[in-house]
């Protein structure tokens, strides 16, 4: 059993240690926010954060985070930053289909984390692994931007 | 799919006032006695809830629930079908929700005579007949408080979820319904005038949006049921190979594989959960018997499609004679690739077949055609077939298609529990769905003052409707998809001449956002610079001379080019292009910006789009429609093919197939005329001209003409 901590609730997980991070959380603990795009690391839908840092859970495998604090899409709501930003995303009416969305809030909450007032050239760098097919990018920079401002009022 | 519904849609494309006329005709208000018991069982205890027809119902709270049989893939259908009944029915947008409706004769789209989404139909669809809903609802509401009050219905007036009287009664909807409830449903509602609109015109913002950003939107993929086994699939690698032998041992000597169950799209594995399905997948050991496309090669079909324009073709449309005599003659060959349509969320399907039921969790287009294809694969009748459409993560015209829920519902019904069905990226990568390839010759003539005389286009390609399904002959030889964005071209050319010639090279097809227009309009626009040029005549004006008699046409490409700034001084090293379209009852032009890297690589700065799609339901999904369909043009334009050797194809997930990202992304302004025509589609008319007016900027940029994609 690999014991880690989700969203600040410990949990022991009877998966084979190879197992990636992303299938533990939707089939095993049904935290289905964080989505499956690639599989591979190329498209940032899978995107949490482990000790605050983003991964893709696709590639990670519950070995590798074992005993660590995991932080999913779900969990946005209870920091300042994830909440910034959901509301942003609203204000803002960003997601189409939405299917990527889970990975761009996650993506833009460890930019925003490490750099309160992201520059275009900022966001392009933390955002660029992240894949919308709908064409959602130009709402996403205005969001974070928007989030930026409401975290530095 | 049926031949009636591909009659349908080109009808409706045909003539789109006489269209909208047949549906308000043909419309009744299907009154059913299941929604309202569905409406008592989900207000328990107070049996008293008010659905005057499938498309809506109301609570004694006042809680306003709108039951849209269309599927949300993004383009915000919810938004548009909850607004449009809420308008007429004078609903309090707050106590507005939506609920996807199950399969039903009632929700099936009036342009495709199915319940199916795609096309961009949704609102030519349903502007006429979900404002009538609303408005049978409202003037039922207002009889039932007349009748309370004792006065005349005329003396009563709604807003925002509440019936006014005379000296200042009030009541709100929640209120009436019992009374309202127990009154006949008008046939002939009076909808309101436009300039009373107050929901419909305006940008509110999504229903949707809450739940898209905390995680709690509910994908096909998120579908979880009691006993539910994940399925991963080896998958045919070639369209027509066949199984020669399958080695499970290793597969099935993987703990917590459940089962190795044969279809004749494949061998799936089961487990609980994806990760060992897909090892236990990788485990498997199966050969395949190609078939005849097992030699398919990218080289070979370039080549058949370029022969294929050497040579006469099925005549599209004939008008005066291109064989007049001309003083300088411009030759143009044009080709566009195979493309995938990679949704965000890969192709999955949960399927349960039991004893006497079946029941499908889809992400799909296509709701109504899958019940029948259910109960045809399980041989129940259709109404024990239930069909449940969850969100869709991307549809693009790919959910159209059946094939996860034909295999998924193969699979259950082989194993006897509930299955979920999910495609790696590289399954739905390699699924065989594409955007066909085409090859188009041009020739135009000018006489010797630079007017343009004639044209001549000889389109190549696969025919996708009888790939589809839609029929087995071409009439008069002719595939409308593969003609479209240039057979029904507006320019007024005197002599005119399209040709299609059908070249098949065995690769499977399907309907990719704005299906022909998405190459077709890319080659005419492209080719008609080109002629523009060898005219001497700016790119705007030469395109304006031919359009005196297309008001529309000439009206978007006014606007984006005014608001470009065209012919205005750009920064060093940045070029305009521009390109225009007419489709799917709507008309769009956009002007790119666009400068060349020192690799020599474009980079696109800007796109000026101006669309006049006539009245507008919700202004600010018309502008993400639109950027959203630059994006996918403009994301096949740079980056995007499907290549086949040995019949496999080449490309298998974003790496190998990469797509626009966020440090690529224009800045996009949206421009919409003001009209009062029928409403035009919106999902698809944004997308054909992205390309076009990008490599018409390249042209000015490097004097280099792009004539085959991805640039």
């Amino acid at each position: 059993m690999i014991s880690l901590s989700i969203n600040g609730k410990t949990v022991q997980l009877s998966a084979t240690p190879d197992t990636p991070l992303l299938w533990a959380l939707r089939d095993e603990l049904g935290y289905t926010g964080t989505k499956f795009g690639c599989g591979i690391s190329v498209c940032g839908a899978c995107t949490v954060h482990v000790d605050g840092k983003p991964i893709r859970a696709c590639v990670t495998t519950i070995e590798a985070v074992a005993g660590k604090q995991v932080t999913t899409i779900e969990a946005m709501d209870a920091n300042r930053i994830g909440q910034a930003l959901q509301a942003a995303w609203i204000r803002n009416d960003v997601p189409q289909c939405g299917y990527c969305q889970s990975g761009q809030i996650m993506s833009a909450a460890a930019l925003l984390a490490q750099n309160p007032k992201p520059n275009d050239t900022d966001i392009d760098e933390a955002m660029r692994r992240t894949l919308c097919r709908c064409g959602t990018y130009n709402r996403i920079r205005a969001a974070i931007k928007d989030a930026a401002a409401t975290l530095g009022a | 799919m049926s031949t009636n519904a591909f009659t349908t849609r080109r009808d409706f494309l045909k003539g789109s006032a006489a269209a909208t006329g047949a549906l308000v005709i043909g419309f009744t208000l299907p009154v059913s006695s299941r929604f309202a018991q569905a409406a008592a069982a989900a207000m328990p205890g107070q049996a008293t809830g008010f659905a005057p027809n499938a498309f809506l119902r109301i609570a004694p709270d006042g809680q306003v629930t709108v039951i849209c049989g269309l599927s949300e893939m993004g383009q915000g259908v919810h938004m548009g079908i909850a607004s449009l009944v809420a308008e007429e029915l004078d609903a309090d947008w707050k106590s507005v929700k939506l609920e996807q409706a199950p399969v039903d004769k009632a929700y099936n789209n009036p342009l495709f005579g199915m319940q199916a989404t795609g096309g961009s139909t949704a609102i030519r669809g349903h502007y006429e007949p979900m404002r009538m809903a609303g408005a049978a609802a409202r003037e039922m509401l207002v009889a039932a408080a007349a009748g309370k009050w004792g006065v005349d219905a005329a003396a009563c007036r709604t807003q925002e979820g509440r019936v006014m009287g005379p000296d200042g009664k009030s009541a709100g909807y929640g209120e009436l319904v019992a009374a309202a409830s127990k009154l006949p449903v008008p046939q002939n509602p009076s909808l309101k005038d436009p300039r009373d609109f107050r929901i419909l015109g305006k940008g509110l913002t999504r229903i949707d949006t809450p739940a898209k950003v905390d995680g709690s939107a509910g994908f096909g993929i998120d579908v979880q049921l009691p006993g539910l086994l994940t399925a991963v699939m080896v998958h045919a690698p070639v369209p027509g190979a066949t199984i020669v032998s399958v080695d499970d041992a290793a597969a099935k000597a993987i703990p917590g594989v459940k089962q190795v169950v044969q279809i004749p799209q494949g061998v799936a594995v089961l487990a609980e959960g994806y990760w060992i399905a897909l090892k236990g997948r990788d485990a498997l050991v199966v050969k395949w018997d190609d078939g005849p496309l097992g030699s398919l090669s990218s080289a070979d079909i370039s080549k058949l499609l370029h022969e294929a324009t050497k040579k006469p073709g099925a005549v599209a449309r004939n008008e005066g004679d291109v064989s007049v005599a001309v003083a300088k003659t411009v030759e143009a060959v044009y080709e566009a690739p195979y493309l995938a349509h990679a949704c965000m969320e890969p192709m999955n399907c949960t399927a349960w077949v039991s004893a006497g039921k079946a029941e499908v969790w889809a992400p799909t287009q296509a709701p109504g055609p899958n019940q029948g294809i259910v109960a045809q694969l399980t041989g129940l009748p259709p109404e024990k077939v239930q069909v449940h459409t969850t969100y869709l993560g991307g549809g693009f015209g790919r959910r159209f298609a059946p094939d996860f829920i034909i295999a998924s519902t193969l699979i259950s019904k082989a194993a006897g529990v509930p299955v979920k069905l999910v495609y790696t990226r590289e399954d739905d990568m390699r699924a065989w769905f594409y955007r066909p390839a085409s090859v188009t010759r041009f020739t135009a003539g000018l006489d010797a003052a630079g007017n343009p005389v004639s044209l001549t286009a000889r389109v190549a390609s696969p025919a996708l409707s009888i790939a589809a399904g839609f029929t087995k002959e071409l009439p008069k030889g002719v595939d409308e998809f593969a003609i479209e964005g240039i057979g029904d071209m507006l320019y007024a050319f005197p002599n005119l001449r399209v040709e299609y010639a059908q070249a098949e090279p065995g690769v499977p097809l399907w309907f990719w956002r704005s299906v022909g227009h998405s190459q077709n309009v890319y080659f005419i626009e492209a080719f008609i610079d080109e002629v523009a040029a060898a005219a001497g005549k700016d790119p705007v004006e030469f395109r304006r001379s031919l359009l005196s008699k297309q008001p529309r046409l000439r009206g978007v490409l006014d606007l984006a080019a005014q608001k470009a700034g065209w012919g205005s001084p750009l920064p060093q090293g940045v070029h305009r292009g521009v390109a225009i379209t007419n489709c799917f009852g709507s008309f769009v032009a956009q002007v790119a910006e666009v400068s060349m890297d020192a690799s020599g690589k474009p980079r696109v700065h800007r796109i000026v789009a101006a669309v006049d799609c006539g009245r507008t339901v919700n202004p600010d999904v018309i502008h993400r429609q639109v950027e959203g369909a630059i994006v996918y043009g403009l994301s096949a334009a740079l980056h995007e093919k499907i290549t086949f050797q040995n019949g496999r194809v080449e490309q298998s997930n974003f790496n190998d197939y990469p797509m626009l990202r966020m440090d690529e992304m224009p800045r996009v302004e949206v421009h919409i005329v003001p009209s009062t025509e029928a409403p035009g589609g919106i999902g698809e008319p944004g997308l054909p001209p992205a390309t076009p007016a990008v490599v018409n900027a390249i042209f000015a940029a490097t004097g280099k003409r792009v004539r085959t994609l991805p640039i």
